[in-house]
């Protein structure tokens, strides 16, 4: 009897730990600018990754999720040594990010080194990234700056009357995209962009900038983020600027309309472009929005989620529902994973998105307009964009002529 | 200064030149050719006042950090945490009592307090070990951002101004004059001059009391020769807890003045622990006039940087840095030993 009872307990135990061999731990790395100039972009982002890690109660595929926290500070090799410390040392097998344009187009030359991965991008936003040399294995459910600035090159041209315009940005790629979209949508109007000016990204002091603005052009517009943006606008109510501003996706994103100081209030009014809209009566979006505010306390968030957040929370539930999908199994080389996220429609919050052949977001671009709502600025939709993909609705054989994004690429001018 | 005539009688007359033209060009109205090469006048006058007052707040954060080298041949490098902390602290007290100046005091007695509190519990129990005090003070910064982000976020934090410090002032110089003859005036943000100015008088102040106090006589012997002026009977370790505390408590006053026309985020330490070690390589380690000298070159040297070449204004301050090491590595103003 007692043999017999040891035997049932040895037998128990070599299941037991049998069973948890099947259901071993799926590591996720979890990749964001938590440093530099886009700290408080990279804390949204994660807010975002939380919101949906507690919705999925940190399963995916029937499987409990391990989360690993890489830190980068907006620099390609930043990124590659956050990359490669969760890939080489900690195992993961997904990694979801990063967050800034240029360590996007880093990550995806490392995910071609690493084809046992699966890469999720978190919410960078350089064209480059899956427009030239796409990796197999890396997939963005985010659209490019470009795409983020569909609809505004009109709105402004056409309902605010801007006919010349100067620009001034961040230098790198993300604002090389967001500034090419921008150009190629107003100038293909009639408009004409008389001057850009780039400054290097964590610029403090910009008062010598703010000066050399030319006085003679109808609007600003901005394509600066974080820290920037808001040492920009303090300095430049300090200069005594009065011109028409128009912004950039995340000079006019959660992250600097929530920032502590008087210096956001230069926004109100400012026309800009992205991937959400605050003040959206869809339902889903608000669902979501409600979701993030119950998730933290007040004073630990925004008071609407910025579209880092939005970012990462989709990012993950793509790479949720094809664990799902799959059963938690990845077997050989992630096949089937990689062949549910390139052909799925994801039902995000800021409306649905779907991938294209070089496994690219194609999804809804939102014109917004700040406005001041109960102490707090925030987005106020104005327009709803369908459907906006990468060439921008442009014929593809067109939209190569005009080149990469660059400091004075595209030419002002109609294409 | 007559030595320095008489020895070199051409740097005199090049040093003359050069003030007399800048003078010309920043009072008298520019001829169009001038115009063209370097743009226009209200540019070239921004970029340079721009440059004085950004040096002048350098000034402010690596004074402290040439007295506390000089004088204890510690490089300190938690500096940088301190005028970030001085920062977020005077935020606070601005943001909660809703007084810009209640700031500054309280920031540099909470700060120097701070200073105190590392000389007496760090760098006393380490004394002469450079090495080691060099590598402690980088713990001691890491471990400091870290609590400070955990207390006070990540978010941007930038000081509000009061009122009668904010906006723009017109500066009775002609930047252009209009086809109707009407003459055009610079408009420049009056804050910044407050900072110049304060700048100015605390620089004055240090070397006043540097050079006609007692307290002074002792730093300055104190880093001419350390062993020396204790043997005389000076109690050094008092002398060193001063000075510790008056260069933390300025690290302090700069954050505040930092957070008011920037603003203040993790990282700010790092960027101005490396602004400082720049500002105090090129002016020579442990000299107040060659902390202004430096701070002066490099905060020019950023804002003419991103107007007339923005592609290249990081690689400016740097190259100033290898210039000066490869032909005078003591720095401008340093004393060779």
């Amino acid at each position: 009897m007692r043999k017999l009872l040891i035997s049932t307990v040895a037998a128990a135990a070599v299941l037991a730990a049998g069973s948890a061999q099947a259901a071993d731990k799926l590591k996720i790395g979890f990749m964001a600018t938590l440093e530099g100039t886009y700290t408080v972009l990279g804390e949204d982002g994660q807010r975002g990754f939380q919101v949906a890690m507690k919705e999925a109660k940190a399963m995916a595929g029937g499987r409990e999720i391990e989360v690993i926290v890489g830190s980068s500070d907006a620099s390609p090799d930043s990124a590659l040594r956050a990359a490669r410390k969760l890939v080489e040392q900690d195992k993961v097998d997904i990694i979801i990010g990063p967050l800034s344009g240029s360590e996007g187009i880093a990550i995806r030359d490392y995910s071609k080194t690493q084809p046992q991965v699966t890469f999720i991008n978190g919410i960078s936003g350089a064209q480059e990234t899956t427009y030239v040399t796409p990796s197999e294995n890396f997939f963005r459910f985010n659209m490019d700056g470009a795409q983020w600035s569909a609809g505004l090159g009109k709105y402004v041209f056409e309902e605010k009357g801007y006919k010349t315009v100067a620009t001034i940005g961040e230098d790198y790629s993300f604002i090389y995209t967001q500034v090419f979209g921008f150009a190629l949508e107003f100038c293909g109007a009639g408009g004409q962009i008389t001057e850009r000016l780039w400054v290097p990204l964590g610029t403090k002091d910009f008062a010598s900038i703010i000066a050399s603005l030319p006085d003679d052009v109808d609007a600003i517009y901005l394509g600066l983020g974080g820290g920037d943006a808001v040492n920009f606008l303090n300095q430049y109510q300090q200069a005594g600027g009065d011109a028409k501003l128009i912004g950039g996706t995340i000079m006019i994103d959660g992250t600097v309309l929530s920032s502590k100081g008087k210096a956001k209030d230069a926004l109100i009014g400012t026309p800009g472009s992205g991937p959400q809209a605050d003040t959206w009566d869809n339902e889903k979006w608000q669902a979501f929005v409600k979701t993030y505010q119950d998730a933290f306390p007040p004073e630990k968030r925004f008071p609407s989620p910025s579209l880092l957040a939005t970012g990462y929370y989709n990012a993950f539930n793509a790479m949720k529902t094809c664990m799902d999908k799959i059963g938690g199994e990845l077997g050989d080389g992630h096949k089937a994973l990689r062949q549910c996220l390139a052909t799925l429609e994801l039902d995000a919050p800021n409306g649905k998105i779907k991938l294209d052949s070089n496994r690219q977001a194609i999804g809804t671009n939102f014109v917004t307009e700040v406005v001041e709502e109960n102490g707090n600025l925030v987005n106020k939709l104005v327009k709803i964009i369908p459907d906006v993909n990468q060439t921008l609705g442009i014929d593809p054989e067109v939209f190569k002529t005009v080149g990469l994004p660059s400091r004075d690429v595209p030419e002002c001018k109609k294409y | 200064m007559k030595d320095f005539m008489a020895r070199n009688p051409f740097w005199t007359l090049i040093i003359v030149l050069a003030v007399c033209f800048l003078i010309w060009a920043i009072f008298a109205p520019w001829p169009p050719g001038f115009v063209d090469t370097f743009g226009r006048k209200k540019i070239f006058l921004n970029a340079l006042f721009n440059g004085v007052t950004l040096g002048a707040l350098y000034f402010l954060v690596a004074s402290g950090f040439t007295l506390i080298f000089g004088l204890m041949k510690n490089v300190n490098l938690a500096h940088g945490s301190l005028y970030l902390l001085g920062g977020y602290i005077g935020y606070d007290v601005a943001n909660t009592t809703g007084w810009w100046l209640l700031s500054f005091i309280v920031v540099f007695v909470v700060v120097g307090a701070m200073g105190v509190l590392l000389q007496v519990l760090v760098f006393q129990r380490m004394e002469g070990q450079d090495l080691r005090q060099t590598l402690v003070t980088i713990g001691i910064s890491i471990v400091v951002a870290d609590l400070m982000l955990w207390y006070w976020g990540g978010d941007f934090y930038q000081i509000l101004t009061p009122d009668w410090l904010s906006g723009p002032i017109q500066l009775p110089i002609v930047t252009a004059v209009k086809s109707s003859g009407e003459a055009v005036f610079l408009k420049y943000p009056f804050v910044r001059l407050v900072i110049l100015v304060a700048s100015i008088v605390i620089g004055f102040a240090m070397w006043l009391s540097l050079n006609k106090t007692r307290v002074g006589m002792l730093i300055r012997a104190g880093v001419d020769d350390r062993d020396m002026l204790s043997a005389t009977g000076v109690r050094i370790q008092r002398v060193f807890v001063l000075v510790f505390a008056f260069g933390a408590g300025l690290a302090g006053v700069a954050g505040v003045v930092g957070g008011t026309f920037q603003s203040l985020a993790p990282g700010e330490d790092t960027r101005f622990l490396l602004a400082s070690l720049v500002v105090v390589i090129v002016g020579g380690m442990g000299s107040i006039p060659g902390a202004a000298l430096g701070a002066l070159l490099i905060g020019l040297a950023e804002q003419f940087g991103s107007v007339y070449m923005p592609t290249y204004a990081v690689v400016l301050t740097f190259l100033i840095m290898v210039v000066v090491l490869a032909f005078r590595p003591q720095g401008l103003l340093g004393e060779r030993r």
